[in-house]
C-alpha cells in the first residue's frame, strides 16, 4: 500500500454539536499534492460532508486560509511534503474569525472594515472628459504597489492577537488597503481616511506584533504599512504642534 | 461601519473560540512579543533610577554619595543586571523591527532591510563605545 | 423562504459583473441594484487572468488595427459591428479603471504601458505586471463599495431564473450560510456568472466556473450560441492546469519540443526570431498554437511527463530582471506548483481549456431574446470572439460589455413594470426540488460522475473532433445525466452545504456538456477552436453563422443557424508570421 498521512481536521457542525471536535482522515501521500489537493480528496472520496471553501488553487483568490498545526497558511500553496507522514496534519479554521462550519469562517467583519477605510481613489477635482490616463512615474507606482498585492485571504488576523482581543480592530490588510490608496500618487483621500484610522480601533490598534507580515502569502508586509502610516501621522501631529501656522 | 452585504437571515449558531488567558504561551512569537512589551518596564525602572542619579547628583556630594553607596547593595546590583538583559532585549528587537517602519530609496531601489537593521546596530555600538570613552577615560 | 426584491440584479461578481454594477449605479442612481455571487466578488475568476487587457491608446495605433486582429483571430465568426463597437469603446473603459486606481505598469514617462499579445499586430495590451486580472477585479471590487445604491448578496447560490410570458423576473436562490431557500424578484437581471471550463480535466479554470448563468438561461429558454468554440490555451502547467499567461512569451519566451527546436515554424506560424515579432511564431493566435502541439504530438516530438506529453516553454532568455519586473507570477507559480525556477529552467507546458468563445446568445448590449434578461463576460456570447478569442480581449470585453448592460439593464429596469405575484407557484415549485436533492439517497458521488465529464469531454471535445468520437460523447453524457438523478449526498445540514452546490453544478455541466457536443456534432467545418479531422477545412457558404442551441421540452439540445454580420471585412485567410 502506498504511503499515507493522517489529516486531523477540525469539524464543527452547529446543527449537532456546540463546539469543535476533531475527526482524522488517512489521504495518499501524494508528493504532487498541495494539502488542498489533499482535502479535496477527503471531500471527494472519503467524506462529502467536510466542508471547506476554495476556488481558483492557484494563491491568488484568496479562499482557502487555514490553520496548520496552529499556522495560518494558504492550503493552496503549501505542498503536502512540507509535513512528514509520520506525523498528523492539524488543521482548524482561521483563529479569531467566528466558525460557520467545518473549516469555514465567517468574514462578514472584514468586509464592514474594508468600505469603512474608503478603499477607493478619492479625489478633488472632477472627473475630465477626455480618454487620457493620469499619468504615474514607475518611481511612484512603486510607492503603493506591494500594499496593492492584497488577496484578502485574512491570514493576517487570523496571526494578529490584536484582532482576537479586540474585535473591533480594524487589522492589517484594511490599513494596509488604506495605506495603499493614501501613497497612490492620485490620490487626495488621505485624510479622510484618517478619520477612522487614527483611532484606537484603527492603526494605534496595532501593537506592532509583526506576525501580520510572517504569515502573509504575498509579500504585502501589512505591518510595514501600519507604522509607516503611525509614522507619518505623527509627523503630521508634530509639524502642526511646531507650526501651528501651516504645517503643510 | 458600512456593509453593503445582506445579512444572513437567521442568526447563525457561530462557534466562537474565546481568547485563552494564556494565549501569548501557545505560540513562540506571540511569548517573544509578549517578552518585548514587558521589557519595557525595566527601561521605564531605569530610567527613574537614572533621573535619581541626576538629582542626586544636583544637590551635592553628600547626596550623590549616599546614592551610590544605596546602588552598590545586592538588591540593586541584581536590578541592574536584570534591566541590563532587559533592555538589551529590548533594543535588540526593536533594530530588528526597525526595517519595517523605515523605507528607504536610494537611487530608485528600496535599501534592503538587512542594510537598514545593521546600520541601527552599528550606531548603537558607536554610541556605545563614545559613552564606555568618556566613563572609562575618568 | 423569504422574498427579496430590486430593480436590476447581477448575477455574478466578477468583472463584467462589478462594472455592471456600477454602471448602473451611475446611470440611475435612483434604483436599487444588488449583485448575487456564489462567492465574495474578490474570489471571482475574474482574479486569475494574467497576461492584460487590450486597449488602443498609443498614438502608433487604430481601432481599426485591434478590429482588424479581432475579426481575424475570430476565423470571422464574430459580429463585425460588436467588434467595432468593441474597439471604440475599449480606450474609455480602461482608462476609467485607471481612474479609479488600476496599478498598470507604466513607462517612465508615467503614461500606461503596453505589451504584445498573441494575434495582435500592435502592442495593445495593458498590464499590470502578471496580475492584471487580480488588479482590475479588487479595484473594481473596491471602487463599488463607494456605490450606496449597489447591495450584495455575498455567497448566495442561484439555482434558478424565474420567467413568466417571456420576461424575467428574478431568481431564486440557496443562501449558502443557512441553506435557506429564497427568491429575489427584480425588474431585470444581468447574468455575468463567468464561464465553465470545469466542464473538462485540464483547465485553467477555478473550481467555481461551471457554467452557472449559461445553465441557467438555457433552462430558461435562451439560446446558447457557438458552444462549440471551446479554446485550448497552449501554455498551461501539465498536472494542475495553471495557466503561464501568453505574456511569457511576449515578453520573448520560446516554445520548444523535445530537441530544443522551435516547432511553430512548421505550422505555418513564420519564422523563429529571437526577438518576439507580433502575430508571428509564439505571438500567433492561441487556436493555432494549441493544434501545433497535437501535430507534434503526431509526430512524436513532445515529452512525457507523468502527467502526459508535454513541450517546453523557454523564458531564459528574457533574464531574471525582466521576469521579476514583468512577470513575477509565473515565477512564483513555477517554484510553488512546478518546482521549476524559470530563471534557470524549462517550463513543462500543455494546452488546457482556458476559455468559452460561447455562451448565452446577447445582442450587442448584452440583451438575450428574453425581455429582462441581459448578459455580459465569458458567459455571454455577445460576439466578439467568434471562433477563438485573442488573448487580453477578454479582460477588456468585461468592461465594456458589463457596462453596456449596466446601462442598459437599468434604463429597462427603471421603465419596466413590477414583476407581481406570477412567481410564487414556480418558486415553490423549485424550492421542493432543492429539498428532494438535499434528501437523495442515491449510489453515485459527484466526484465520479464529474470525473467521467472531464474525461469524455477531453476525448470527444478536445482540440480535434471526429463525428463518431462526438457521437460517442453525447452518449456518454446521456448516460451520465441519468446516473446523476441518482446521486449519494453525504452532507445532509442546512449550513453551508457545499456538497448541494457541488451536486447542482455537476447538473449545470452536464447540460452544458451535451450542448458544446451536439453544436460541435452539427459544424461539419474547421474554423478556429473547433477542428474536425473529418472535415478540415473551413467552409463559408454554410458555417458563416452561429450556432444557436434551444432546449426542448424534453431536455435535448436543437441547433439553428444565425448568419454573422459582416461590415468592413470579408471573410480571408488568417495569416500569421508572413
Amino acid at each position: 500500500m502506498a504511503e499515507t498521512i493522517k489529516l486531523t481536521v477540525a469539524r464543527y457542525r452547529p446543527e449537532e454539536q456546540s463546539e469543535p471536535t476533531f475527526q482524522s482522515y488517512d489521504v495518499p501521500y501524494n508528493k504532487d499534492w498541495v494539502l488542498l489537493d489533499a482535502l479535496n480528496h477527503v471531500k471527494n472520496e472519503i467524506d462529502g460532508s467536510l466542508t471547506f471553501r476554495w476556488s481558483c488553487r492557484m494563491g491568488v483568490c484568496g479562499s482557502c486560509g487555514m490553520m496548520v498545526n496552529g499556522v495560518p497558511k494558504l492550503t493552496c500553496a503549501v505542498p503536502l511534503t512540507d509535513y512528514r507522514p509520520s506525523e498528523p496534519v492539524r488543521i482548524e479554521p482561521l483563529q479569531f474569525f467566528p466558525v460557520i462550519r467545518d473549516l469555514v469562517v465567517d468574514i462578514t467583519s472584514f468586509l464592514g472594515k474594508l468600505s469603512s477605510v474608503k478603499p477607493w481613489i478619492i479625489r478633488d477635482d472632477v472627473e475630465a472628459t477626455e480618454v487620457a490616463e493620469y499619468r504615474q512615474s514607475p518611481a511612484e507606482l512603486d510607492d503603493y504597489k506591494q500594499f496593492s498585492m492584497c488577496i484578502n485571504c485574512m491570514l493576517c488576523y487570523s496571526a494578529c492577537p490584536v484582532v482576537g482581543l479586540e474585535s473591533e480592530f480594524a487589522g492589517p490588510a484594511a490599513i494596509a488597503l488604506a495605506q495603499r490608496y493614501n501613497l497612490d500618487s492620485r490620490d487626495a483621500g488621505a485624510e479622510e481616511r484618517q478619520d477612522v484610522l487614527n483611532e484606537h480601533e484603527g492603526m494605534w490598534g496595532c501593537t506592532f506584533v509583526g506576525e501580520c507580515t510572517k504569515v502573509c502569502p504575498k509579500n504585502v508586509d501589512p505591518a510595514g504599512a501600519i507604522q509607516l502610516y503611525k509614522m507619518a501621522t505623527a509627523q503630521d501631529w508634530m509639524k502642526s504642534m511646531l507650526l501651528p501656522w501651516g504645517a503643510k | 461601519m458600512s456593509n453593503p452585504s445582506q445579512a444572513p437571515t437567521v442568526d447563525l449558531k457561530l462557534y466562537r473560540r474565546p481568547m485563552p488567558f494564556g494565549w501569548w504561551l501557545e505560540n513562540g512569537a506571540y511569548f517573544r512579543f509578549i517578552a518585548r512589551e514587558l521589557t519595557c518596564i525595566f527601561v521605564g525602572l531605569f530610567t527613574v533610577l537614572t533621573l535619581e542619579l541626576v538629582q542626586a547628583v544636583g544637590r551635592g556630594p553628600a547626596p550623590y554619595a549616599a546614592f551610590m553607596a544605596r546602588l552598590e547593595g545586592s538588591a540593586y546590583i541584581a536590578f541592574s543586571l536584570l534591566a541590563f538583559a532587559a533592555v538589551l532585549y529590548h533594543a535588540v528587537t526593536w533594530f530588528n523591527l526597525v526595517p519595517t517602519t523605515v523605507v528607504v530609496r536610494l537611487g530608485g531601489e528600496r535599501v534592503p532591510d538587512g542594510l537598514i537593521a545593521a546600520a541601527h546596530f552599528a550606531a548603537w555600538a558607536v554610541a556605545s563605545l563614545v559613552v564606555a570613552f568618556i566613563v572609562l577615560r575618568g | 423562504m423569504a422574498e427579496f426584491s430590486c430593480d436590476l440584479l447581477i448575477v455574478g461578481g466578477g468583472g463584467a459583473g462589478l462594472r455592471a454594477s456600477i454602471a448602473a449605479a451611475e446611470a440611475r442612481p435612483d434604483l436599487d441594484v444588488a449583485v448575487v455571487s456564489k462567492v465574495y466578488p474578490m474570489r471571482s475568476h475574474t482574479v486569475a487572468a494574467e497576461g492584460g487587457a487590450a486597449a488602443v491608446i498609443k498614438p502608433e495605433d487604430t481601432t481599426d488595427a485591434h478590429a482588424y486582429d479581432t475579426v481575424s483571430g475570430a476565423d470571422w465568426l464574430c459580429d463585425q459591428d460588436v467588434v467595432e463597437a468593441f474597439v471604440e469603446e475599449a480606450p474609455r473603459e480602461m482608462v476609467q479603471l485607471e481612474h479609479w486606481g488600476c496599478p498598470w505598469s507604466r513607462e517612465p514617462d508615467g503614461t500606461v504601458a503596453v505589451r504584445p499579445f498573441g494575434g495582435m499586430k500592435v502592442k495593445r495590451t495593458w498590464f499590470a505586471a502578471d496580475k492584471t486580472g487580480f488588479h482590475m477585479l479588487h479595484t473594481l471590487f473596491q471602487t463599488s463599495l463607494k456605490y450606496k445604491s449597489v447591495k450584495r448578496y455575498d455567497e448566495w447560490f442561484v439555482t434558478k431564473l424565474l420567467v413568466d410570458d417571456g420576461r424575467c423576473l428574478g431568481v431564486v436562490a440557496i443562501e449558502i450560510a443557512t441553506g435557506r431557500i429564497h427568491s429575489i424578484v427584480a425588474k431585470a437581471v444581468i447574468l455575468c456568472t463567468g464561464g465553465c471550463g470545469k466542464i473538462f480535466p485540464f483547465t485553467t479554470n477555478a473550481n467555481i466556473k461551471n457554467g452557472d448563468g449559461m445553465a441557467l438561461a438555457y433552462r430558461a429558454g435562451a439560446p446558447l450560441k457557438d458552444m462549440e468554440f471551446v479554446q485550448y490555451h497552449p501554455t498551461g502547467l501539465p498536472q494542475t492546469g495553471i495557466l503561464i499567461t501568453e505574456a511569457a512569451r511576449a515578453e520573448g519566451g520560446w516554445l520548444v519540443n523535445k530537441d530544443g527546436y522551435r516547432y511553430l515554424q512548421d505550422y505555418d506560424l513564420g519564422t523563429p526570431e529571437p526577438k518576439p515579432v507580433l502575430r508571428s511564431m509564439e505571438l500567433g493566435p492561441r487556436d493555432r498554437l494549441s493544434q501545433a502541439f497535437v501535430k507534434e504530438l503526431e509526430r512524436g516530438r513532445t515529452l512525457e511527463g507523468p502527467y502526459g506529453a508535454y513541450v517546453n516553454l523557454d523564458i531564459r532568455q528574457i533574464g531574471e530582471q525582466v521576469i521579476d519586473k514583468r512577470l513575477p507570477f509565473v515565477r512564483e507559480l513555477c517554484l510553488k506548483y512546478a518546482n521549476i525556477d524559470p530563471v534557470h529552467e524549462l517550463i513543462p507546458v500543455r494546452p488546457v481549456v482556458h476559455y468559452m468563445m460561447g455562451g448565452v446568445h446577447t445582442d450587442i448590449n448584452g440583451a438575450t431574446p428574453i425581455a429582462g434578461l441581459y448578459a455580459a463576460g465569458e458567459v455571454a456570447c455577445v460576439s466578439l470572439n467568434g471562433a477563438n478569442r485573442l488573448g487580453s480581449n477578454s479582460l477588456t470585453e468585461c468592461l465594456v460589455f458589463g457596462a453596456r448592460a449596466g446601462r442598459v439593464a437599468a434604463e429597462y429596469a427603471a421603465r419596466a413594470e413590477p414583476a407581481g405575484g406570477a412567481v410564487s407557484a414556480q418558486v415553490r415549485d423549485e424550492e421542493r426540488r432543492l429539498r428532494d436533492l438535499l434528501e437523495s439517497n442515491g449510489t453515485e458521488r459527484i466526484a465520479g460522475l464529474r470525473a467521467e465529464m472531464q474525461a469524455a469531454m477531453e476525448e470527444s471535445a478536445g482540440i480535434y473532433r471526429t463525428g463518431a468520437g462526438l457521437k460517442q460523447g453525447t452518449e456518454t453524457m446521456g448516460r451520465l445525466r441519468q446516473h446523476a438523478r441518482n446521486l449519494k449526498l453525504d452532507d445532509r445540514s442546512a449550513t453551508f452545504n457545499t456538497e448541494l452546490v457541488s451536486a447542482l453544478e455537476l447538473e449545470y455541466m452536464l447540460e452544458l456538456a451535451e450542448v458544446i457536443l451536439r453544436s460541435a456534432l452539427e459544424r461539419t467545418e474547421s474554423r478556429g477552436a473547433h477542428q474536425r479531422s473529418d472535415f478540415p477545412e473551413r467552409n463559408d457558404e454554410r458555417y458563416l453563422s452561429h450556432s444557436l442551441a434551444y432546449r426542448e421540452a424534453d431536455g435535448a439540445a436543437r441547433i439553428a443557424y444565425l448568419p454573422v454580420t459582416i461590415t468592413r471585412w470579408p471573410p480571408g485567410a488568417r495569416v500569421y508570421g508572413r
